[in-house]
Formats: C-alpha cells, sequence, structure tokens
C-alpha cells in the first residue's frame, strides 16, 4: 500500500468516485474516495439504484469513506439522495463509516419541518388563473375607487381644519414639486414652441401667412399643450416619487405605523402632497404656457422676419382669456390626478424591493393615460358648452 | 482538540467614520473553527467592527488578516477569493425581498459555481433543511416570520459552504425558544462542518453558551479592553465594566 502522504495528495485533485461492493451476503458496501466539492462533478447513484432493486435480498448498506479527501454539501446531498432511495427499499443504513459530523448534519438535515407548508403542489388551471386575475382586477378598482372617494372625503375635512399634517412637509413638498421642476419644464415647453412653430411655419408660409404663427403656438399651448405637457412632465417625475417614497414606507410598515397611532396616512401623507400638485400646477403651467411662447417667438422673429412687437400684438389679440382659463383648469385637473394615481399606487405597494419598483412605473402609466383621458374628455366638454 | 490555529488576525485595527473614531487599536486572533464573540454594549461599535472585518468598512489604520494573507492590502481577485470563503448573515436578514428562499439560497450558488439547477436546488433543500426551514423553498421573505428570515440567512450565508461564518446580532428580536435553536445551530454547524463563527451579540445566554473565545470592546474608552473565553472573564475579570456587562450591571457582588 502506498504512503498515505502521496495518496492523500492525490486524491486532493480527484474527482468524487464510488465503487460498489458487496461485504456480506445482505449487506453492501458503497466505497467513496476523492474530494467531494461542489464544483466536481458527482458520480451517478443510478447504479446504486440498481442494485438495490434487483437485489431482494439486501437489509444494509455501510460506508468506507477513508479515501475521502474533503467534503462539503455536495456529499450531504448525494448522501441524502441515497437515503432517499433506501428509505424506499427499506433498507437501513449504516452511518458509521461516513467522516465525522456527516451523520450529525443528516440527522438535522432530515428533520421533520416544523410546519407543514402545503405550498408545494399549487398548479392551477387556465380558467382558474384567468378567474382570478379577473377577480384582482375587480377588486382593485374598487380599492381605487375606495381611494378617490376618501381623498376626497379628506380633501373636504381640509376646509373644516380637522385635518392632521405638518405644514413643514406641504413647503417641503411644494419646493420638490414646483421651483425644482422648473430647469425642466423650461427645456420642454421650449422646445414645444420651437417644434410647434416650425411645423406650422412650413404650411402657413405656402400661403404667405407666417404671422399666424403666433396663433398656432400661442392658442396651442396656452389652452391644452402647456398643460399636457407639465402634467406629463410631473407624472414622470413626481408621480413616480410619490409611489416610490410611499411605497417604501409600506415596506418598512411606516404606514402601518402611522395607523396604529390614529394618524389616517390620507391626511398626514396623501393630503400635503395632492394639495402641493394642485397648487403647483397651474403655476408651472402658466409658466409653460409662457416658455412655450418663447419659443414659438423665437422662430417667428429669427426664422421668419416677423418683428417683435408685430409677433406679440398678434399673440395678445389671438389668445382669449377663456384660453388660459381652460388651460389652468386642465393643469389642476392633472394635479389631482398626478397626485392621487402616484399616492394609490405606493399605498397599494406590496412588501418587496420590485413591488416598489412596480408602483412607481405603474404610477407614471396610469397617470399619462389618465391625464389623456382628462384631456380628451375637458376638449369634448368645451366643445359642447362652446367655450 | 487540534492544537489553535489562527484563521483571522486583526492587527492595530482602527476604524472611523471621518475624523469619528469608532473603535481604535484592536488586536485580537480568531482560531480556526472556534465561535468568536463580539460583545459590548449598544453603539459601542461591534458591527462597524464586523464590517470592517468582512471588508464593508475600510479600515483607518490596521490589518486584517485572513490565513496570513492582509485582505485589505491584496488586489481585487484575491479579495474576492477571500470573500468567497465566508458568509455574512445580516442582521435584519437582508434577503432579497423579491425572490423566494429558494433563489435567495440559490443565487450565490448559480454565480459562483457551474453547477445545474437539479443538483442547486438539491442544495438549497439541503441548506433550508439545515436550519430547519425544509419545505419553504418557494415563501418570500416576507411571508415567513422574523426568525425564520434570520435562519433563511444563516442559510444563505451557508450557500458556498464557507470556512467562515460571521453573524451579526443572530438573536436580536428572537424568542428565547428560537435564540436558543439558532445558538444551537452555530454549535452544531461548529462541530460538523470545523467552520470558524464570528458572532457580534450582547445577548448573555448565548455569549454563555457558544463562546469560545471573545474581545469586549469598550464605548468610553473605543477599545478592547478585554479577551478571552467569557466563562473565564466572569471568574477572573478584575475590571468593573466588564463585570458589570457580564452580570448584567449587577455588579462585582454576584459572582
Amino acid at each position: 500500500m502506498k504512503k498515505k502522504i502521496t495518496l492523500q495528495t492525490l486524491a486532493d485533485s480527484m474527482p468524487p468516485e464510488m465503487s460498489i461492493s458487496r461485504s456480506t451476503p445482505n449487506a453492501l458496501l458503497v466505497r467513496l474516495s476523492g474530494n467531494w466539492h461542489i464544483d466536481q462533478p458527482m458520480p451517478s447513484i443510478d447504479e446504486l439504484e440498481k442494485r438495490l432493486k434487483s437485489e431482494s435480498k439486501l437489509q444494509k448498506i455501510s460506508f468506507d469513506t477513508l479515501q475521502v479527501a474533503g467534503w462539503d454539501s455536495s456529499l450531504l446531498t448525494f448522501l441524502i439522495d441515497i437515503s432517499r432511495l433506501c428509505n424506499q427499499q427499506k433498507i437501513s443504513i449504516d452511518s458509521a463509516g461516513l467522516p465525522d459530523g456527516v451523520p450529525q448534519l443528516l440527522s438535522i438535515a432530515a428533520a421533520v419541518p416544523e410546519k407543514d407548508t402545503g405550498k408545494a403542489a399549487k398548479h392551477e388551471s387556465f380558467l382558474t388563473r384567468v378567474g382570478e386575475s379577473a377577480a384582482v382586477s375587480f377588486q382593485s378598482a374598487a380599492d381605487m375607487l375606495g381611494f378617490i372617494g376618501e381623498a376626497f372625503v379628506t380633501f373636504i375635512k381640509m376646509f373644516g381644519g380637522k385635518t392632521r399634517f405638518r405644514s413643514y412637509d406641504l413647503v417641503l413638498l411644494i419646493r420638490q414639486c414646483g421651483a425644482d421642476a422648473l430647469p425642466i419644464v423650461t427645456l420642454i415647453s421650449l422646445l414645444v414652441g420651437l417644434i410647434l412653430a416650425f411645423v406650422g411655419a412650413v404650411q402657413l408660409a405656402m400661403f404667405g401667412a407666417q404671422i399666424y404663427v403666433a396663433n398656432l403656438v400661442g392658442i396651442a399651448m396656452v389652452r391644452v399643450l402647456g398643460a399636457v405637457m407639465t402634467g406629463i412632465i410631473m407624472a414622470g417625475r413626481t408621480g413616480a416619487a410619490f409611489a416610490a417614497q410611499l411605497g417604501t414606507m409600506q415596506v418598512n410598515e411606516e404606514l402601518d405605523a402611522l395607523e396604529v397611532m390614529g394618524i389616517s396616512p390620507m391626511e398626514f401623507l396623501v393630503l400635503p402632497r395632492m394639495l402641493a400638485l394642485i397648487l403647483m400646477m397651474p403655476l408651472l403651467c402658466l409658466y409653460a404656457d409662457l416658455m412655450g411662447v418663447l419659443g414659438g417667438l423665437i422662430v417667428g422673429v429669427t426664422m421668419l422676419d416677423i418683428n417683435l412687437m408685430e409677433y406679440y400684438n398678434q399673440s395678445i389679440s389671438a389668445v382669449r382669456l377663456n384660453d388660459l382659463f381652460i388651460g389652468l383648469f386642465h393643469s389642476a385637473v392633472f394635479g389631482v390626478l398626478v397626485a392621487l394615481t402616484g399616492c394609490l399606487r405606493g399605498v397599494q405597494c406590496g412588501r418587496s424591493a420590485s413591488a416598489v419598483g412596480q408602483a412607481a412605473t405603474s404610477a407614471v402609466v396610469t397617470g399619462i393615460v389618465s391625464i389623456t383621458v382628462a384631456t380628451a374628455i375637458i376638449t369634448v366638454l368645451c366643445n359642447v358648452l362652446g367655450i | 482538540m487540534a492544537a489553535k490555529k489562527a484563521h483571522i488576525t486583526v492587527k492595530d485595527l482602527t476604524l472611523a467614520y471621518g475624523s469619528y473614531v469608532v473603535q481604535h487599536d484592536l488586536n485580537f486572533t480568531i482560531n480556526r473553527g472556534e465561535v468568536f464573540i463580539i460583545m459590548g454594549g449598544s453603539g459601542c461599535g461591534k458591527s462597524t467592527v464586523m464590517h470592517g472585518l468582512t471588508g464593508l468598512k475600510a479600515p483607518a489604520t490596521g490589518q486584517v488578516f485572513y490565513d496570513d494573507v492582509s485582505f485589505y492590502e491584496s488586489g481585487p481577485e484575491e479579495k474576492e477569493r477571500i470573500r468567497q470563503n465566508f458568509g455574512v448573515m445580516f442582521q435584519s436578514g437582508a434577503l432579497w425581498s423579491s425572490m423566494t428562499l429558494a433563489e435567495n439560497v440559490g443565487l450565490p450558488l448559480e454565480q459562483y459555481t457551474s453547477l445545474n439547477r437539479s443538483q442547486i436546488q438539491k442544495l438549497v433543500a439541503l441548506k433550508l433543511a439545515l436550519v430547519g426551514l425544509g419545505g419553504f423553498e418557494e415563501f418570500y421573505p416576507s411571508e415567513i416570520s422574523g426568525g425564520m428570515q434570520k435562519r433563511a440567512g444563516v442559510a444563505r450565508a451557508m450557500a458556498l459552504d464557507p470556512d467562515i461564518l460571521f453573524f451579526d446580532e443572530p438573536s436580536a428580536g428572537l424568542d428565547p425558544v428560537s435564540a436558543r435553536r439558532l445558538d444551537d445551530l452555530i454549535l452544531e454547524l461548529r462541530d460538523s462542518l470545523k467552520t470558524t463563527m464570528v458572532v457580534v451579540t450582547h445577548e448573555l445566554s448565548s455569549i454563555f453558551a457558544i463562546a469560545d473565545n471573545s474581545v469586549f470592546l469598550d464605548p468610553e474608552t473605543k477599545t478592547m479592553i478585554a479577551q478571552g473565553d467569557p466563562k473565564k472573564l466572569l471568574a477572573e475579570s478584575k475590571d468593573p465594566k466588564v463585570l458589570n456587562f457580564l452580570t448584567r450591571g449587577e455588579g462585582n457582588n454576584k459572582k
């Protein structure tokens, strides 16, 4: 026999191996060797399975692991597989030959879990899934209605002075969704004004009516586009932020903490957000209107050779005060929608990191969809009323 | 017991946030296969010291050696290799909330080994069974209790069969029976897998139950003021602070 040292170093690099021999007429000896590391390919237990099934007299399995150089969990999973086989065939296992510590770990792993989890077998049919998701979407529609109703009640309650939120929060929120949004609102509305003027100028120049670029840009920006652009910007910027913020609070049980203290999250968190957006959206919209008109003016003066005063006078005469009010009304509605969708998705958020991501995504999607739908409704209404 | 062999050596370690020193001039050795406790009152910087050991917080000065290899002086590949040799259980479990327990435990296996799906599944089932969570593979962390989350954290830390396991406040927030079970698990893993265990805790009952060795960190002098087997410290130490801690503030009269 070789010296143990050489055997050991040899075994270090050897993959795990298993050989089976018969020790007594009704017992098998499983000899394991090599380095049992999870990176190494494990031997197959098919041969053992075959012998266990074919030889009916077997009563016992024992192990020889003297040549095992090292072991980790891979040996344990291998042995668990073997013991499962033996259980099926009602063969007992003699664990005396196993390395130190292995029998102990196997017995811990084999201990019965404390509860029956009942989650293993869960295969639902297609119809069940459809039914369930229909039920879920009904429920979520009901939740949304409930949320809107509660928000409305809270809003009314505010005028009675019975609501609790910190005015400091409101100031901070007003800054976040007002002043902090100015740069992006400037950029977007200026560019929208420029684009409108460009596209319009090409058509109007055919009739020599370049001066009507002022009408086009002025009315479009002031009446709808200023409000819609700020609405979409705020849905992406602030709605997502609200959803992520409230969602994270939901994950950390902060909303529950408020609730048990008797402070309604609706009053404390949703109301100031709604207020901040209702107050700031019309202001941002007004600013966006100005920037849009400025964009049109830049194109008009530099490219179409319209005089500055001419453009100004044309704009003043084209845009009626009604247009301005309709635009501001749009933006106030959008403020409510963005705040509500953002807060709703945040409050509905599940308790995991990916749920927060979903909440933010769906806040933006719901926000933009509802802005578009609201614009359509208001436009039709204005048409019917003849404003 | 076999001859003691140093596994982690801490030399003149000073940890600081900017100019605020948390702990300075720590010197201690953690031997292979022992349960080593980092103890001290709340806010003395125990967790920061553990972060210093695990590479999450680079020290202001000093060295941490793993088997004579200086962790902070080694290159990224060497660091990666050392890191794969230890598992960390975080204070709150820190399970990835959007993954099932099986995915949580399986992720390190997927990343660092070339095992196929069924092998990973078997290993995951084994690890979860070892911490008493067999059958909970498809549960999400939010669906199980706090104690179970901690044990799942242990299972994840053990995924790659590490040589060293770090535990940050394993028994915090657990009922006495669950805390005891976790202690037993630590001892069983040490005995069977010969894993080195570094445990940050201030739970006296578990300190006396599992410790082979320990250091005591003091928040006032901001350094270690005692080290050794806590039972011996209780019997032999003359330092009033250490005795006060080890007797739950009942002073020197109760020995």
